[in-house]
């Protein structure tokens, strides 16, 4: 294979993967985000008490983040053709894609708000806060480095399953890996394709690093 | 119809709050934990009142039902009229807006600077950004943080969180601060500097004050009445300076003792017999307060007695602004010397106790 055609190889199949992992990544996260949010706040005696709800929810998390993701993309087929109209290609990837990413960004930040001091919620409740106003100016505000951690983490994982998807025809940078790199025999393709995705997720890396850092006060000195 | 109200001077002498017969359980049957036995309590209005106790005691409780964090299990607990137990969520609100709390790990958002922070319970409010920059400007100078609006609190020192602690509970205009152990975590200069400003709040603003202590210093320092909670009971309240001169229950003895500078040194202590033996010396606690603060009576007590009096331990303090020294002094347990000694404190209506006998 020539280099321009291995170059042009390449491209396409970066602008796929960052086409599923972007698409999979802001949908997954965005509702991810409130089921998180949920899960860290509906325990018994917390904001919004709500026991088993918040146990049943937890199961369900938990079933979904245990099942291999390989397996959860062709036991969703169905789904993803009702959604998709196929189940082939970079669209009909980011279906499977989505739903992995819902519950472990949810449990993600469910940690993350965890995290935060029971004293500030206690003292904003002492302000008069309502429980809306307690998620939104209050846990939101003072988990956002540790959310904006969990989504590069998020995203860091989305790119090693849209390779993976690359196995069942889902299109980027794992599919070119696959047909040329091994069904092919190309190593140079192969290798081609890993040193992009360590670039790849070097980049994501540094920069959800950078935001996160940027957006703590925890540890600033005068 | 016209509902029977009660008249302005009424309302006034009304305490700030009222705590009848308040219970708090956790937990049920067997497994059930009593925090709160029947207090009954009021805090008057305008003044700095302090409930002191050993960790565990139940003031943590006791102060979270004044503004309804915790919900007492019987009893009534009434703060400016309003039966907070009767209140519902949006009534607790109305309610948590007039009463600022500050405690003691300041409890500030790392990601909201030292504004940020004071303009949260307004912002919570509903106030417009005009209306919480014309507040919290202010409130910054009050505290002594004009210069530090922009901080965030890792880069303020504990006094200076506490500072912004202060001025964010001040946000709302209350009119009742309660103050979880506001200065158990800082140093004692610091300890001093906030509750003089917790005093000069009370002083120009008429705040009333509640605050819960271990420290017997804090409530010797601004409080102006004291309960002292043992076991989820208050077994004594009343003016603090009344409650320091004159413990009546042992459990504010032990948490005076530390506090007044009347515990014996260790080699006195360990030598005490309770009866005297022949040449032994008679140890006894002077305690001057009041009228005796003022006379020089330890001159006189050694020209009565004959100069053989040793001065072995003592301390003069302040207590709600008023002096009280105590002073520990041995002289020959002869009965010529006692009678004279004694003859001495019934004319000048000076306060003893007999300790024991030291050789």
């Amino acid at each position: 294979m020539s280099p321009e055609m291995l170059v042009d190889l390449l491209w396409k199949s970066l602008l796929q993967t960052l086409q599923m992992v972007a698409a999979s990544g802001l949908l997954g996260s965005l509702i991810g985000l409130p089921i998180g949010i949920f899960l860290a706040t509906s325990g018994k005696g917390e904001l919004f008490p709500a026991p088993a709800l918040n146990r049943a929810v937890g199961l369900i998390v938990n079933a979904a983040r245990s099942t291999p993701f390989i397996i959860l993309v062709v036991a969703i087929i169905p789904f993803t053709r009702l959604l998709t109209g196929t189940s082939i290609g970079t669209t009909a990837a980011i279906v499977p894609l989505t739903i992995a990413t819902i519950p472990f960004f949810a449990r993600l930040v469910e940690a993350a708000i965890r995290e935060i001091d029971k004293g500030l919620i206690e003292a904003a409740r002492a302000m008069g806060a309502t429980p809306m106003q307690i998620v939104f100016k209050v846990l939101l505000a003072e988990a956002r480095p540790a959310i904006l951690l969990a989504f590069t983490m998020t995203i860091v994982s989305l790119i090693g399953y849209s390779a993976m998807v690359g196995a069942v025809g889902g299109g980027g940078l794992g599919d070119l890996g696959i047909r040329y790199g091994y069904q092919r025999f190309m190593p140079d393709v192969m290798l081609a394709v890993v040193v992009v995705l360590i670039v790849l997720v070097q980049l994501v890396q540094s920069a959800g690093d950078a935001l996160a850092r940027s957006f703590d006060k925890r540890n600033r000195k005068g | 119809m016209t509902l029977p109200t009660a008249s302005k001077d009424e309302a006034q002498s009304a305490p700030m709050v009222l705590f009848a017969g308040a219970t708090k359980r956790f937990g049920e049957g067997d497994n059930a934990f009593v925090a709160l036995d029947g207090v009954d309590m009021a805090v008057g209005r305008g003044a700095i009142t302090g409930i002191i106790g050993r960790s565990g005691a139940g003031k943590s409780t006791l102060i979270r039902l004044v503004n309804g964090l915790e919900k007492a299990t019987s009893g009534k607990v009434v703060v400016d009229g309003t039966e907070v137990g009767g209140l519902d969520e949006t009534g607790l609100r109305t309610l948590r807006r007039e009463v600022g709390m500050i405690f003691q790990h300041f409890n500030l958002l790392s990601s909201r600077t030292a504004f940020d922070n004071i303009a949260l319970p307004l912002e919570i409010a509903g106030l417009d950004r005009a209306a919480i920059r014309a507040k919290v400007g202010p409130l910054l100078d009050l505290v002594g943080l004009g210069d530090k609006a922009e901080r965030y609190p890792s880069e303020l020192s504990g006094g200076q969180k506490q500072r912004v602690g202060i001025a964010r509970a001040l946000a709302t205009s209350p009119k009742l601060l309660l103050s979880d152990e506001a200065t158990s975590a800082l140093d004692p200069e610091t300890t001093q500097s906030i509750l003089a400003l917790l005093k000069q709040i009370n002083a120009e603003l008429g705040l009333t004050v509640l605050l819960i202590t271990h420290e017997m210093e804090v409530v010797k320092t601004i409080a102006s009445h004291v309960a002292v909670i043992d076991r989820g009971r208050i077994v004594e309240q009343g003016p603090t300076f009344g409650i320091f001169t004159a413990p009546q229950h042992e459990t504010t003895r032990i948490l005076l003792s530390s506090a007044l500078g009347t515990t014996l040194p260790e080699w006195l202590r360990s030598g005490i017999k309770p009866e005297p033996a022949a040449g032994d010396r008679v140890l006894v606690r002077l305690t001057f307060f009041g009228a005796t603060a003022f006379e020089p009576l330890t001159a006189r007590l050694v020209t009565e007695i004959g100069g053989n009096v040793n001065i072995l331990a003592g301390a003069i303090e302040e207590i709600a602004g008023e002096p009280f020294g105590t002073l520990v002094v041995a002289y020959p347990a002869t009965p010529d010397v006692v009678a004279r000694a004694d003859r001495f404190y019934a004319e000048t209506g000076l306060a003893t106790e007999v300790l024991g006998y030291v050789a």
